[in-house]
């Protein structure tokens, strides 16, 4: 494909900012990720804010939690956009992961967000 | 009663309603009025998605709710119903006779030609004056966004 994928991180408040900041402290300014709030949207509102920053352009959104309005609007967006998949419970190991691997398919890269995802939520420490 | 939130609120099934309130309230039934979610079996779908199994869904229109509002009143379990805008509530409210008897605003949002009223409340005059006829009519009307919020009557925010 020719066109690199873009991320767009959909959260609560200010949390999508904060992940997006933290992978750019981390993996530099070229990860491909943008950040969208859920602050003072309604669904329809929201899904606009969506398309926004989508603008057309294939991509995996990773939404916070399931069951939220964020994954709510992104779920319903990606039905009528065949080139938008979705991830929930987004956490900052996929990002990073994301910013590394972004020349897949959106389907590919949204099956390694989850992988990613799940990998990294572990115990640690204890005896 | 065994409905313990009539809540109004534009993102309809979210966190604040199935964490916030679900939890805090300790909820085993949900129910959504609105006409057009009840009419999409994908929307529904997706809603139930985002509630704990443990908690029962029920998507309505304005006149099954109606029509199932006393077994939903006498139901041993605890419930919250919601809707996604003033003017369903009101009509709910209107087509039950005295079965709303609260109702929480917790959540519409900017639109063009609301105004603020709280930082998460936005209404129109229409929707002002929807929700003081319902006050008018014996509803008691607050807004409350989450369970540790404060409760604001009607008066402070839609007078």
């Amino acid at each position: 494909m020719s066109e690199r994928l873009t991320g767009i991180v959909l959260a609560h408040e200010a949390v999508a900012q904060a992940l997006v900041q933290a992978v750019q402290a981390i993996a530099g300014t070229e990860h491909g990720l943008v950040p969208v709030s859920n602050t003072g949207c309604d669904r329809a509102a929201l899904t606009a804010r969506l398309d926004q920053a989508i603008a057309g352009r294939p991509s995996v959104v990773f939404a916070d939690m399931p069951g939220g309005s964020c994954a709510f609007s992104a779920a319903a967006y990606a039905r009528g956009h065949a080139e938008v998949r979705v991830v929930t419970g987004v956490n900052l190991a996929m990002l990073l992961d994301f910013a590394f691997h972004r020349d897949q398919l959106p389907p590919a890269a949204a099956q390694r967000a989850v992988e990613t995802g799940r990998t990294s939520v572990t115990m640690v420490g204890g005896s | 009663m065994s409905v313990e939130l009539f809540r109004i609120d534009d993102r309809l099934i979210h966190g604040q309603v199935v964490v916030g309130w679900g939890q805090t309230l300790g909820i085993e039934f949900l129910v959504l009025v609105d006409d057009e979610v009840r009419s999409n079996d994908w929307e529904q779908e997706l809603y139930r998605m985002g509630v704990p199994p443990a908690v029962k869904v029920t998507f309505a229109s304005i006149a099954e709710a109606s029509d199932h509002m006393p077994a939903w009143l006498a139901d041993k379990r605890k419930g919250i119903v919601l809707t996604g805008d003033v003017d369903s509530m009101a009509r709910l409210s209107a087509a039950t006779n005295g079965a709303v008897r609260q109702v929480n605003v917790g959540g519409l949002h900017y639109r063009e030609g609301r105004k603020e009223r709280l930082r998460y409340v936005f209404l129109n005059d229409a929707e002002a004056e929807a929700l003081r006829g319902m006050a008018a009519a014996g509803v008691q009307v607050t807004a409350q966004d989450v369970p540790t919020g404060t409760r604001v009557l009607l008066a402070d925010f839609a007078a």
